[in-house]
């Protein structure tokens, strides 16, 4: 295992993150002689969609299904690319000089590379509802690395409870895996399929189609799925104990529940691109932001680069795609190909994107959470970190502060350890709400280095640099 | 409240969670092996005490915050659990100097 | 086209005060900032307010502010977050406790008194977390510390309650004359006219001063700061040291700022900053043997504000040298925010009465004519 005395002081190529996009740029560039390291912070690779794909325990494979082991081969593939792929390795931050601050084993270091690409991928949406923050409340995606990681299964009352395909997956997933579910609570808006509509014809005709009416199917003839859910709140002490939530226009039903699994989507994890300054715009059809990116994914930072579903949601085998594509860029921008080779080769991947991509917007269009479980109301938390609550947030609004930023100094909201990763878009779009201004013109928190926190001691233990001790100040 | 999927070729790993022993699975995360033992919680939050567990269980969301052999505010999700290591939920504010 | 009394160019803690200040005493004020009010500087410095360890030039200045800041909720309506717990600067040997007594000694014979020397005893008994090896400190009991935004914003929305218009996301282009007023013009398009314009730019004031013949040699700068994950409550003073950089203090949710001064890069037509971790590195030592208990703290965030600062590092305050109706406050090289409440009352005082009391002297702007490159 690579520790920080391994890592060399400089390379060609950094890539960081070892999901799909990643273990694809890597091993693509290593194979045509750049320099490559490739940065993970979990202990095995695989990212989050192939997670624990070298080591988890399950041995029965039709539980986590096809799609899961095709990720098997990519990350084969790192082994002999040539690429050193670097596991436990927490990058803190990355310079606009391709400096990058990284941490193995509590070893901080600072390593230099003449190109980087993030491949930081995607986490999901955070899903607001009251009692959001009680024990037992987790993301859907939490239950399936439970699954994938350690084999671990919930038990007693069950319920899923949002939207999006990925809900469904990790539905048929347990299934398979032999757990009971209680009822599946389906906030898709009934309204969503007017606007998904046109974009149907390319759904049918894509790989999404079968698959996903193959998961509704399993799911639906063993679980209770309860259609066009709205208002969920989760009910406890110091547990989640009850589920309430409103169909229509009826009544609020409760059910009484032990683990209550969200999920509403998935975003890409920006934290870093923007920490680095790289530009990003609000993308109205999948209700976030997504880095500003050529076809390549260079950003608009030189020698940034931004692959996979960090760069825009678009499912594994479109990250994997996009980071073929990456590493062929950054291969040939470091002198080791030139450019008719690299779009020649680029041919195929540019091919199999658009496959991949196929069927997206249909599912991104019928999924689009509504707003009022993207932004909540009263006392619910908006950022979970400070405990800041959404009418806090209202009310400093209408004494001025227009933006993220401006809150985040007021209240503290985004000033906790996950630096806005789950209070982020809540605040921009509550902000957008009260003011009546799209999320663009709000934007979002401005983010700065260590995107993860270091100890005082990693810090005090960098190397000292001859410039760092002349650029000294009084005062 | 988790159950384990049966799995004979994995090895069992020995901590100790608030001083009491625990066991766990070597792929474990130490949140895994927190939920797996039918723990519901891991800390309370420096602001309003409030019970809070893991969340996401990918590293995002900073929920799942112990102290591992002495040193805290350690993700758990993130760290991968190993024989003699000692877990401590926390309370509140880290304590200085721990 | 607008036209109002007084252009004040710079929505910063600066430009804020010195747009209340005039408000008060009857002036139609407009504040023409090119982001939003505290973005910079003002929004994300230490908070320190401070009379301790100042240049001489500015101490007159800062125990005057000192007594505004205790009346700050008359002020502004609010009490912007101020603790006084102290300022403490500490020395390391019985070479730097020396300095710390030549220090006291030259304050005195200025005829104040605000800095007292302490020895080991009294200073474990202030700071009992400080590190063994520290000799003793100069205090300034009656300083602390306020939360620089808020504050900022607490100026601006007192102003406004007296009638100043904030024009913010508006860069200002040019500075002319039309006549016996002074035009502004800025970007995105709009236009201002009045009699008085008062420059508080901060790192972008020397662009102001050029169209007005009067150059200066304005260094952009951005000092680092860094702040920790909350911990229990150790320290009540702010704390500074004397052989190295250093402003140390523990807010009272429980998290820790440490700054004192290593340089990022500022890229200021960006709106951005290099942080540079070698010199954040730096300060992680200086913390770590000045307070042991910190060595198991965690820094969550790190960053740096873009601010002005002259070669003799003390700002300019004052009329322009070459243009009637013209005044100055900027550069105040990430040690203004004490300084805020004060300045602005100078600035007002200035621009309706054409002098004031407060010892401006050494902070003209033309002192650098012969420098200025």
């Amino acid at each position: 295992m690579s520790t920080a005395v391994a890592l060399r002081e400089s390379y060609d190529l950094a890539v960081i993150g070892a999901g799909p996009a990643g273990l694809a740029a890597a091993a693509k560039a290593a194979r045509l002689g750049v320099d490559t390291v490739l940065l993970d912070e979990q202990s095995s690779p695989g990212g989050q969609i192939y997670r624990a794909i070298t080591e988890t325990p399950l041995r029965d494979r039709s539980i986590l299904g096809a799609d899961y082991w095709r990720g098997a081969d990519l990350t084969a593939s790192i082994g002999d690319s040539g690429a050193q792929y670097v596991a436990n390795a927490t990058v803190w931050s990355v310079s606009r000089e391709c400096e990058i601050g990284v941490s193995i084993g509590n070893v901080a270091r600072i390593i230099r590379a003449r190109r980087v690409i993030l491949a930081t991928g995607a986490m999901e949406r955070p899903f607001p509802i009251p009692g959001w923050t009680l024990p037992g409340v987790m993301t859907a995606g939490a239950a399936q690395i439970l699954l994938k990681s350690s084999g671990l299964v919930a038990r007693n009352r069950v319920v899923l409870a949002g939207t999006g395909p990925l809900l469904w997956l990790i539905a048929a997933q347990y299934l398979r895996a032999g757990a009971e579910i209680a009822a599946l609570l389906d906030t898709t808006p009934r309204e969503n399929w007017r606007a998904a509509l046109p974009h149907l014809p390319a759904f049918l005709t894509s790989s999404y189609f079968r698959k996903g009416l193959g998961l509704l199917r399993a799911v639906r003839t063993r679980a209770s799925v309860i259609r066009n859910v709205h208002s969920l709140r989760a009910i406890g002490d110091d547990r989640v104990r009850e589920v309430a939530y409103r169909t229509r226009d009826g009544a609020e039903q409760r059910m009484p529940v032990d683990h209550l699994f969200l999920h509403q989507g998935v975003v890409p994890n920006l934290n870093l691109a923007n920490s680095i300054g790289c530009g990003h715009s609000w993308s109205e059809t999948q209700l976030c932001f997504v880095p500003i990116a050529d076809e390549w994914g260079e950003s608009t930072v030189e020698g940034i680069a931004i692959s996979g579903d960090g760069a825009g949601i678009g499912g594994a085998e479109a990250a994997a795609q996009r980071g073929f594509l990456a590493g062929l860029d950054a291969a040939c921008r470091l002198g080791r190909i030139d450019h008719t080779r690299r779009d020649r080769e680029a041919a195929a991947n540019r091919q199999a994107l658009q496959r991949a991509e196929r069927g997206r917007a249909f599912l991104d269009l019928l999924y689009g959470p509504r707003m009022s479980d993207r932004i909540p109301e009263g006392a619910t938390l908006a950022c979970r970190c400070e405990e800041v609550t959404a009418q806090q947030i209202s009310d400093t609004v209408a004494i001025g502060c227009t933006g993220p930023n401006q809150m985040k100094s007021f209240l503290r909201c985004g000033m906790g350890p996950c630096q806005g990763r789950l209070c982020g878009l809540t605040v921009t779009e509550l902000i957008s709400r009260a003011r009546g201004v799209s999320p663009g013109e709000v934007d979002y928190y401005r983010l700065r280095p260590p995107i993860k926190p270091i100890t005082l001691e990693e810090l005090a233990g960098l190397p000292k640099t001859d410039a760092a001790v002349k650029a000294v100040v009084r005062g | 409240m988790f159950r384990r999927l049966p799995d004979p070729g994995l090895k069992p790993v020995m901590l100790s969670i608030d001083g009491e022993p625990v066991t766990a699975s070597q792929t474990d995360s130490v949140a895994a092996a927190l939920l797996a033992s039918g723990r519901v919680s891991c800390r309370t939050t420096a602001v309003s005490r409030a019970a809070r567990a893991p969340y996401c269980m990918m590293g995002v969301c900073f929920d799942c915050l112990v102290t591992i052999d002495g040193e805290g505010n350690r993700q758990a999700c993130l760290v991968r659990v190993r024989e003699g290591m000692r877990v401590e939920t926390q309370q509140g504010k880290r304590e200085a100097g721990r | 086209m607008a036209s109002t009394d007084v252009l004040v160019i710079g929505g910063g803690l600066h430009g804020s005060s010195a747009a209340l200040h005039l408000a008060r005493r009857g002036a139609r004020v407009t504040v023409i900032e090119k982001d939003y009010v505290g973005r910079h500087a003002s929004g994300v410095n230490a908070g320190g307010v401070r009379r301790l360890g100042r240049h001489p030039a500015e101490i007159p200045l800062s125990v005057a502010s000192l007594e505004l800041w205790y009346r700050i909720a008359d002020l502004v309506d609010d009490d912007c977050g101020f603790e006084h717990h102290g300022q403490v600067k500490v020395a390391e040997s019985e070479a730097e406790l020396e300095i710390l007594r030549r220090r006291v000694e030259q304050v005195r014979a200025m005829g104040f008194s605000h800095e007292e020397l302490v020895d080991r005893e009294e200073l474990r008994r202030l700071i009992p977390a400080i590190a063994e090896h520290c000799t003793g400190a100069i205090v300034s009991r009656a300083d602390g510390a306020a939360n620089p935004y808020r504050t900022t914003m607490a100026f601006k929305r007192k102003a406004e309650s007296l009638g100043v218009r904030f024009e913010e996301g508006r860069r200002v282009t040019t500075l002319v004359r039309a006549g016996k007023q002074w035009r502004l013009e800025t970007e995105p398009g709009g236009a201002w006219e009045a009699p008085v314009v008062v420059n508080c730019a901060g790192a972008w004031a020397d662009r102001i001063a050029a169209q007005l013949g009067e150059p200066v040699p304005l260094e952009a700068w951005a000092p680092m700061l860094m702040i920790s994950a909350r911990m229990p409550h150790f320290l009540e003073p702010v704390v500074g040291a004397t052989g190295r950089p250093l402003s140390f203090k523990q807010f009272a949710n429980g998290t820790v700022l440490i700054g004192g001064g290593h340089k990022g890069r500022a890229q200021r037509d960006q709106n951005w900053t290099d942080l540079d971790f070698g010199g954040l590195a730096i300060s992680a030592r200086t913390v770590w043997e000045l307070f042991p208990v910190m060595r198991s703290a965690q820094i969550v965030r790190c960053w740096a504000g873009i601010e002005g600062r002259m070669p003799d590092e003390i700002p300019v305050i004052g009329p322009s040298s070459t243009s009637e109706g013209v005044f100055h406050s900027f550069a105040f090289a990430g040690h203004g925010f004490q300084l805020g409440p004060i300045v602005g009352s100078i600035t007002a005082e200035l621009v309706t009465t054409g002098k004031t009391n407060v010892p401006i002297e050494p902070f003209r702007i033309d002192r650098f004519l012969r420098t200025a490159t």
